[in-house]
Parts: C-alpha cells; structure tokens; sequence
C-alpha cells in the first residue's frame, strides 16, 4: 500500500511528494480501516444481540428507531451515553482510572491488525506478519491490562472482584487457547495466517477443521476456550449482573463504558475471525465460486481477482458475524458458572483435552501427512506450493521457482519414505536429514 | 578516541553501542530499585528490569542490522534472550509465592520487617 | 541535512520510552502506579527487539513477560496493599548512596558502551543494503537440534528440555509455596510461643 501510493499521482499531482508520507497515509488508511470496522461492527452486533435475546426470551427487541427492526437503535444508545455526565470515584487514581478503557481498547483493535480479510499473493491484510498468529494471542492478552487497572482505580469492592476474577479467567484459558491454536499451525507448517488460510482452499472438504478428528474437538474446546477468554457467558461472571452491580466497569459511565463494550465486541470479533481463519477455511468459502466463475486470477489489478477478493472478504465477515451470533446464542442460554467451576472447566477439562488433542493431530498428521477430510482425500498440488519451504543458503522462504523445484523434491522424497516421515528435510545441499 | 553518537543519531543508523546504553539504563534503574525500595514487590520490578537490560545486550550483539553478518552472535543471541525470558518468568513466579508467604505471616509487605534473622 | 533514517527516529521513540519509564518506576511511590510504569517499559522493550530485527523474540516478550508476568506481579500487588495507598519511603540517606553508586555504575557502563569502535553502527549505505530476514523457522530448528542458519554448530535441544523441566518442577513449587494455609491468630501466638513462626497445615 505505501508503495501504490509514493507512485500515486491524481490529475498530474504526485501524492506523495515526500517518500514518508506514503508510509504515514498507508498507515492512516489501515487504520482507518480497522477502526471503522470494529467500532461499526459493534453497532451491529449491539442491535443484533438486543434482537437475538428477544427472541430467544420471546419478545421482540427494539423496534422503532430506524423503522421496523430498529437497527439504528445502537447509534441511539450511542448518542445518548455521549451526553453522560462524566463521572469519576472519590478515592480513584485519576490516571489509571483514565486510562484503562483506551488500553481494553487499543488492545482489541491492535489484534485486527494482523488478521487477513483475503488472501492470495497480494493479502488484504494491514501487517502482514510472519508470526501472525502469535502476535494475535499476544495482543489478546494483552486486554486484561485494562480490566486490571479499571478495577483497581475505581476504589470500589465491586470492581475489584470482578477484576481479579476476570484477570484470572483470561490468563488461566490462554494457555487451552494456545495449545489449540497450535494445532492448526502446525498442520500447516506456519504461523502465517495467510498462509493457514490458503492451504485451505477449494471445497469444504479442504477446511482444518474436518482434517483428522482431534482437529474437529479442537476446533469446540477453540470456541470454548475463546468464549471465556472474552469473558462472554456462561464465563461472565466478571460483569455478573445480578451479582457485582457490573465487575469492573461498575463506576464507569458514558464514553468510557461505551469503549469498554466496544473492546469488548471487538475481541469477540477477532477470534470468531481467527477461529474462522485457522479452522473454518477463511476467506475460501465452502464451494469455491471464485474459481469456478474463472474470477481468481493471480493478476493483480484485475477487476476479476478484486471481485475474487471481495467474495473473500465477504466470506471472512459472514464466518465472524456467525461465530459471533453463536456467542450470543450461548450466552442466553446457559446458566452463568461460578467462578470455581470456570476455573475447574479450564484446568480439568480444556487443558487436558487440548493437549491430548495435540498429541493426536501430531501423531495423524505424521503418519498421513497429505490426506485431508479425516484423511479420505488428498490435498491439492496447489497446496504444496503454498506451504512455506525453507532455503538454508539464504536463509529467506524460497522463491516461485525455487518452490516448484522443492515439491518436484518433496514428491521424490515422498516416494522414498525416511524413518523421519513423509515430509524430510532437505538441506541446500541436496543431502538429507 | 571515544566517538560521541549525539551528532549522527537521527540521520544514521544505530549500533550496538546505542541499545549497549539503553541496557545500561535499565540496568541501573533495576539495580537502584532493588537497593532502595522497601516494598518487595518494588524490589521485584527492580530484579525484571535488571533482566531486561541483560536481554537487551543479548539482542543487540546478535543482530545483523546493528553489527553486519559477519559480527554478530546471529541466532544465539536471540535464543539466548529467549532462554532469559522464560527463566525470568519462572524466577517471578516463586519470588511471588514467598512474597505471598511473607505478608501472610507478617501482614506487611515491608522488607524491612524481615529481620527475624538479625543477629 | 541529510535524510532522516527512520529507524533511528523509531529506536529513539522506543528507547527513550523504555528509559524514561524505567526511571519512573523508580522514582514513584505508588505501587500500582509503578506497576503500570514496568508495564510500559517492557513494551517498549519489545518494540526496540522488534527494530534489532528479532521479531519472535519481540512477540514473546510481550506474551510472556507482559502478558503472564506482568499480570502475575500486578496479581501480587493487588493480593498484598490491602491497606490503600501506604506509603513505604526509604531513608534520605538510602537514596543518596544509591544514586551515587548507581551513577557510577551507569557512567561505567555507558564509557565502556561507547568506547569500542567495533560496537559503532553501520553506514547508512551498508545498512540500507541488508535484506530483511525472518527469524521464527531458524529459531524453531534450532530449538530442537536442527540449526539452518550454521550447519556445523549443534542445536539447542538440551537446554530447551532442561528449561522445560525447569518451568514444570518451578511452577509447582511455586504453587505449592502459595498454598493456602491457615493463618496465625494472635491469641495461638501469645499462648505458645515455643511454636511461633511455624505454620499448621
């Protein structure tokens, strides 16, 4: 994007005349970008629980602000909690107090910012990292920062429960979160999500999660374990409503609560896409239209590759908008769980199904590691490509070429089974480990 | 002779020297706390950036940017650093556990309450 | 003037922050406050290995050390200042013989820091000429045994078994250290005093 634009010129004017300003618009539209999608994403997903837990509880929901379905009724609330007055504790440290809803915040959008909306050679992604998905789960925890600190500085009892039992929740389920992530990734040999998401190409049957069957329960403890890490029921206890006033933002009010919420729907958001990324097959749907319309050209620039694109795109959201609905379908209707019993659910249950699911994957991965779909089919040649091969001389991931010469390799070392697996290791002097 | 960086620093790029004293500084700051805090958990920020700026020296001689590849330490200094990272994990955690202890037999978290010993 | 060259101005936003927290943890007397302040130094410092172009090592510093540890330690200062806002404050004289040994300690390191020519940075035309080079495959091979980068060397896969072993066999004792227990009421003390100190389990 930089690059497109420090070459940009409208009506004869370059853009950028200086070569730094291409950077710093780069970065201005990225970011643009991703807040507008987190902040009117949740706008929607505000509406849409409003309407989910009607009708789930028999009733209908908001109905007259914006017509029949009431859908701008969130930009209502909006404007509403902006005209709040704003209040803060007697006893509060003023600056943590400030502080703490811009750092829930800044750390669920910072999470977008590695995720890819499409993939292919040019992946419309804002960073596109080569441990993407690393620096997600980073960043995720990175969210109990603000928790902490809203519920320490509003010297209120409440608050501080509700922080600590929150802080304790997300960091006990990250370690579950990660070893089911891992899972995944080490299916497809990277932590490059577009990479994860592209080997996932083609008819349903490729996506990770109907790979092997450790991977499928992988996928459910994924979800659970995700669920509480953004504290959404039945893992809620943190904004307890009939228990703690509301946890940790009890004495927030206004502006300051809506950036809470907003962090909130954010985080839910980005790991129904990450989830939707690593195991649901991204932006590849479950027929692929694109290549059977003839629109996924490798061009770029072409109005048939854009359009592929955007289908993709259109996939990621839809498989994150579901992912997010099946939160809200959960949380009302489960009963909350005392902290104890979250606490035994992490530590008894997903953390040692998620190991043992690891363990599983690992060993039916590294006996058939080119079958797919509980290894009834096989993988595509064009996977092959895709996945990451290493050149030792140049330390780099290889080149076009030199990626066709290395699975013309890996075909002849596949023939010659080795005591190491399928797959072995091929150093650039043509010897092997 | 001794080069003063000050001159060069925006328009040139930097070396191991600079991320040697940026290492420094925290490593001073570190040591400052654990010497003249009197709350333990002080105390144990102090010992966390005292690794930090240790870390710091790893990354700097290992990398390529700041020393050529011919220079530096390449992938040990940053294993190393890794190795630093988890071992300063595990160390904060038992640091935690009898900093925990000690306030609950003395109620206080002050060190200078911790003179059953004195001879 | 010559052009600037971007990441010095990133390493001197990234350093100063890291140096100018580090001395605020420091200086300030709020607990929690200084809490925060290590919070933003150590993020920094992930920053600043990210521009030395150790990027997995970047990203594990901002998940473990500031997403457990940090956590862990901001767990412990909530858990033990019950009493809000003590205040715990050194001598005067503490602080004076502190800063001079500190001083001199951080004039020594620094002269020692900038007096070795080997130590200087690049030029600018050396350094715009490297490429940029991914570090978490090698990393990753060499941590069990295999290293890409050097053939001839010998992986790390000993030291990463005995780390393993090492974060196991601490993480249970420190639990085991921090069980509950029941506490000493003051009366048990003052009618035994031969068994002060020790704790019932």
């Amino acid at each position: 994007m930089a690059q497109f634009l420090s070459e940009l010129s409208v009506f004869g004017f370059r853009v950028c005349p200086w070569p730094w300003l291409a950077y710093v618009l780069a970065g201005v539209v990225h970011i643009a970008l991703i807040i507008n999608l987190v902040a009117v994403g949740a706008l929607i997903f505000i509406w849409l629980e409003r309407k989910i837990s009607a009708r789930i509880q028999d009733r209908l929901g908001p109905t007259r602000v914006g017509g029949k379905f009431g859908w701008l009724q969130t930009l209502a609330d909006g404007l509403k909690l902006l005209t709040k007055e704003d209040l803060m504790p007697n006893g509060a440290d003023g600056l943590l107090f400030k502080l703490a809803p811009y750092i829930s915040f800044c750390a669920a959008i910072s999470a977008f910012i590695a995720i890819p909306f499409a993939g292919g050679s040019y992946p419309w992604i804002a960073q596109h990292l080569n441990a993407g998905v690393f620096f997600v789960l980073a960043v995720l925890g990175l969210e109990v920062f603000g928790v902490i600190l809203a519920g320490y500085s509003s010297a209120s009892k409440w608050s501080l429960f509700g922080a600590m039992r929150e802080a304790a929740q997300v960091v006990s389920y990250e370690v579950p979160l990660g070893m089911c992530v891992v899972v995944p990734v080490m299916i497809a040999g990277s932590m490059d999500m577009v990479v994860i998401g592209d080997m996932q190409a083609g008819w349903f049957t490729n996506w990770l999660v109907f790979h092997d069957p450790f991977t499928f329960v992988t996928f459910w403890v994924f979800i659970t374990c995700a669920t509480a890490s953004v504290n959404r029921a039945p893992f809620d206890l943190a904004e307890a409503e009939s228990e703690l006033v509301a946890g940790f933002h009890t004495e927030y009010s206004g502006l300051r609560w809506s950036f809470f919420f907003m962090a909130e729907y954010g985080s839910m958001f980005s790991v129904s896409i990450l989830a939707s990324i690593l195991f649901l097959g991204g932006w590849h749907g479950p027929v692929p239209v694109a290549s059977l319309l003839g629109l996924g050209g490798e061009s770029s620039g072409s109005i048939g590759w854009f359009l592929a694109q955007l289908l993709g795109l259109g996939n990621v959201l839809l498989k994150g908008t579901l992912g997010v609905c099946i939160m809200m379908w959960i949380r009302w209707t489960l009963p909350r769980l005392r902290i104890d019993q979250v606490m035994t659910t992490c530590l008894k249950y997903c953390t040692p199904i998620a190991a043992v699911m690891f363990l599983g994957a690992t060993c039916w991965h590294y006996n058939f590691p080119s079958k797919n779909f509980f290894g009834l089919t096989s993988y595509p040649q064009s996977v092959y490509q895709i996945k990451e091969g290493w050149d030792a001389t140049k330390k780099q991931p290889l080149a076009a070429e030199a990626k066709a010469d290395k699975v013309a390799q890996v075909q002849r070392g596949k023939r010659a089974i080795s005591r190491h697996g399928e797959r072995p290791i091929f150093l650039s002097s043509g010897e092997r480990l | 002779m001794i080069h003063l960086p000050l001159a060069s620093l925006l328009t040139e790029p930097v070396g191991a020297m600079h991320y040697v004293v940026v290492g420094a500084i925290l490593f001073t700051c570190g040591v400052l706390c654990m010497a003249t805090k009197r709350n333990a958990l002080g105390v144990l920020m102090g010992i966390e950036l005292v690794l930090n700026g240790a870390n710091m020296n790893f990354i700097a001689f290992g990398s390529r940017y700041l020393r050529g590849d011919a220079n530096s330490m390449g992938l040990d200094g940053q294993l190393i650093a890794l190795f630093v990272i988890v071992l300063a994990a595990a160390e904060a955690a038992v640091a935690l556990a009898i900093v925990l202890n000690f306030y609950n037999n003395h109620n206080s978290i002050d060190v200078d309450r911790a003179d059953q010993l004195q001879g | 003037m010559d052009a600037i060259y971007w990441p010095s101005v990133f390493f001197l936003l990234f350093g100063g922050t890291a140096c100018t927290f580090a001395v605020a943890v420091l200086v300030s007397k709020n607990i929690v406050r200084m809490a925060f302040y290590l919070i933003l130094s150590l993020a920094a410092t992930a920053g600043l290995f990210f521009l030395a172009g150790a990027d997995f090592v970047g990203a594990m510093q901002l998940m473990i050390y500031v997403g457990g540890t940090l956590v862990l330690l901001v767990f412990g200062v909530m858990l033990t200042s019950q009493e809000r806002f003590v205040e715990m404050k050194s001598d005067a004289g503490d602080w004076v013989i502190g800063f001079l040994a500190g001083g001199a300690l951080l004039a020594t390191l620094i002269w020692a820091a900038v007096s070795i020519p080997a130590w200087q940075g690049m030029s600018r035309a050396e350094a715009e000429a490297l490429t940029v080079e991914k570090t978490a495959t090698p990393l990753g091979m060499s941590l069990v045994g295999f290293r890409v980068d050097n053939p001839k060397e010998s992986g790390y896969l000993f030291p990463f078994e005995i780390v393993s072993v090492h974060l196991l066999v601490v993480l249970v004792g420190a639990a085991y250290l921090a069980r509950a227990k029941r506490k000493i009421t003051k009366v048990a003390l003052a009618s035994e005093p031969s068994s002060a100190g020790t704790d019932q389990n």
